[in-house]
């Protein structure tokens, strides 16, 4: 690495590949994905990813940047997106004329920011105070809070059918009606890239920074002449805005919200899609938000246990690969252009052949468990090969590759610790 | 007459039932290189948190240039121009070196909370960063975690960041303690550069440091100081060579020798 030795800052053309290339093909990507003859489904797939990966990133503006675990980022979404859902019916009403006649619907992941943000600012007060467990209590006790009071004021929130909008009213922005299913994805892909961009510059500031080193040790943050309170503050503000602009996105592209997306379920799915992402990586939460969309919307249609597998894969990750899938990846891309990769390509391939003996067992299991359990008698035939419940075959399966996969893992760890 | 960089006025401070700090009376002038000395659990590293803020004294005032700053929050005593180093390494372990002096260096640079500038587009603090590693001699490690560290360097980069904002008034709590010899002259070459102009004080065991450094001295026992003066007035009291008993004793003849 060059470095300027009169400011340690890289040279402008590291700063090039590190920053402002991937954000390049990001960008690249976004724009030729519906290029290539993806379906309907698979745009609102996009879709939600996009909007995941805002919720995903903005939610690791606390996690792991700000080291603060909350169990209710879901409230800031949720808070963003009614106030959107409210304000497309207001653009409806208000019939081309007034202020929110000239609206455009492509600019409501603003107004959700603004909701965010200002609900990061009434609500982080008081829960700002104190960093660690007690903060952690407060924004599960704020998510029960926000989530039955939704359900209590129906004019506002909708009691439990929620409420819902109509996208295509407005003004037209650039020609985009935003009715068909192209129009809303580049929208989503626009402030999906916009969100992105404006969170990795967000570590760039001195605040960013201050909120990194609060994490690392509030007490000496104080001795360089900053309140910790305050860093913790201004960064909630900011995570809940960029968390309300998410709702702004979902607001567009699903027309409803419901006050179970103020719940503890969603803000739960986030902390699971960003820590399997990997928090200690601006990227992870990319990737969390990825798979975990990917998961929930295709894996549910193969197996009724996935929720099961994805609470598995959780467990196995925080104690693992505490660095999630971007630790990984990045891993990998290190080890591939390392003098020793041919070792560490046989090493993986052990470690993949051993995970993969694993899972084959644990699936066997929890699919011959789940239909022997719920009593309608279907067996499991993966491959047309029936394993039931009660056939020795079954049995061998769902142990002997369990125990090979974990002596192999095992093996693979020992020798990393000697070498 | 000018006033005291620091003064303080019959300082009280107790934990519970303990009174640790007993009635401290100090003054140190603007530029002067004061040490703190005194046996293990005398209330030295107490004095310090008083003063800089991370407690708050249960009687008595602290003066910060005239100001009154006894009870105020450490990062407005830091913003009035103080700032202190830990006898434990207190770093940011999961930051580089350079992003540690950097963050040491955002409020004295102007930068606030700001979260509207970059922090890579103000050439002065990358300036100033770089000037404060080459000043210490971390500049090679500037981008190690500062985990990752070797002792020595860690209590380099407590100094670092401890000197890194323009504060004129420098705590620096026991800087060279598990230092081996030649890293403890090279620490003490590099305080005495650091503090040039400014008003130090220091709490230190070991007596070499203290004579080669300190244009006066007070010797702080059970929490109350039973002496302040010149270094050579400190040798010979005998009120502080009973209070340093056995080894600690020695240490200070074999300090004024050195
Ligand atoms: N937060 C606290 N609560 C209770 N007692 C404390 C606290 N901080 C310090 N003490 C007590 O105050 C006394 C003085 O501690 P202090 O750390 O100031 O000593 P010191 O002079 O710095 O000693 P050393 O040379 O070992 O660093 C000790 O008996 C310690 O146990
Ligand atoms: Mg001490």
């Amino acid at each position: 690495m060059t470095t300027n030795m009169t400011t340690l800052a890289p040279s402008a053309s590291e700063k090039f590949t590190q920053r402002a290339l991937p954000f390049i093909l990001f960008a690249l990507l976004l724009i030729v994905i519906p290029f290539i003859g993806v379906s309907r489904g698979t745009l609102t797939l996009f879709n939600h990813i996009g909007i995941n990966i805002v919720f995903a990133l903005s939610y690791n503006m606390l996690l792991g940047r700000a080291g603060l675990l909350s169990f209710g980022h879901a409230v800031y979404l949720g808070l963003g997106g009614y106030f959107c859902v409210h304000i497309l019916n207001w653009i409806a009403d208000a019939d081309g004329s007034g202020f929110w006649g000239n609206v455009p619907v492509f600019s409501l992941p603003i107004f959700g920011f603004a909701m965010g943000a200002l609900a990061g600012a009434i609500i982080g007060w008081p829960s700002c105070r104190r960093a660690g467990t007690a903060f952690a209590m407060i924004s599960l006790g704020v998510a029960e809070l926000m989530s039955t009071a939704a359900f209590m004021f129906d004019s506002l929130f909708g009691g439990e059918m929620g409420i819902s909008g109509d996208r295509m009213s407005g003004p037209k922005f650039f020609g985009l009606s935003m009715g068909p299913i192209e129009q809303v994805y580049y929208f989503i892909a626009f402030w999906t890239l916009v969100g992105t961009v404006a969170m990795y510059a967000f570590t760039r500031t001195p605040l960013g920074r201050l909120s990194e080193a609060t994490r690392d040790n509030a007490e000496r943050v104080q001795f360089i002449g900053y309140d910790p309170t305050r860093v913790r503050y201004l960064v909630f503000i900011f995570a809940g805005a960029f968390a309300g602009m998410a709702g702004g996105m979902s607001a567009v592209q699903d027309e409803i919200f419901t006050p179970d997306s103020l719940s503890l379920i969603p803000s739960g799915a986030i902390l699971i899609a960003t820590y399997i992402g990997g928090i200690r990586f601006f990227a992870g939460p990319i990737f969390g938000a990825i798979l975990m969309t990917y998961m929930g919307s295709n894996l549910s249609d193969y197996t009724a246990g996935w929720l099961l597998y994805l609470g598995l894969m959780f467990i196995s990750v925080v104690l693992f690969v505490p660095d999630g899938i971007a630790g990984l990846v990045f891993g990998f891309w290190r080890g591939i252009r390392s003098p020793g990769r041919y070792a560490l390509i046989g090493k993986w391939i052990t470690q993949i052949l051993g995970l993969a003996l694993v899972a084959t067992s644990v699936i066997v299991v929890v699919e011959v468990a789940y239909r022997w359990s719920d009593g309608y008698g279907d067996v499991f035939a993966p491959f047309g090969f029936d394993l039931p419940h009660n056939g020795a075959l079954t049995w061998v399966i769902g142990t002997l590759p369990l125990l090979a996969g974990i002596l192999i893992l095992r093996r693979v760890k020992r020798t990393e610790s000697e070498a | 007459m000018t006033e005291a960089a620091l003064q303080l006025i019959d300082v009280h401070k107790s934990f519970g039932h303990a009174k640790i700090i007993q009635g401290l009376n100090l003054e140190v002038a603007k530029g002067e290189r004061h040490a703190i000395i005194g046996p293990n659990g005398a209330g030295k590293s107490t004095c310090f948190n008083l003063i800089s803020g991370r407690f708050r004294p249960t009687s008595g005032r602290i003066l910060l240039n005239g100001k009154e700053v006894g009870g105020k929050p450490a990062f407005e005593v830091n913003r009035l121009g103080l700032s202190r180093s830990f006898q434990v390494s207190n770093i940011f372990a999961n930051m580089t070196v350079r992003e540690n002096v950097r963050c040491s260096l955002l409020y004295s640079q102007g930068h606030g909370y700001a979260f509207w500038r970059n922090v890579g587009s103000s050439r002065e603090l990358q300036e100033k960063t770089a000037w404060v590693l080459e000043r210490v001699g971390l500049i090679d490690k500037a981008h190690t975690p500062a985990a990752l560290l070797s002792y020595a360097d860690q209590r380099t980069l407590e100094i670092a960041m401890t000197i890194a904002g323009d504060a004129d008034v420098i705590l620096l709590d026991e800087p060279t303690a598990g230092m081996s010899h030649s890293e403890t002259e090279y620490a003490v070459e590099l305080i005495r550069k650091a503090t040039e102009g400014k008003t130090l004080v220091i709490v230190e065991h070991d007596m070499g440091v203290v004579f080669g450094l300190a244009d006066r001295i007070s010797v702080l026992v059970y929490g109350e100081i039973i002496a302040t003066g010149k270094p050579e007035e400190i040798r010979g009291d005998p009120k502080v060579r009973s209070a340093y008993l056995g080894d600690d004793a020695e240490a200070l003849t074999l300090g004024g020798a050195a």
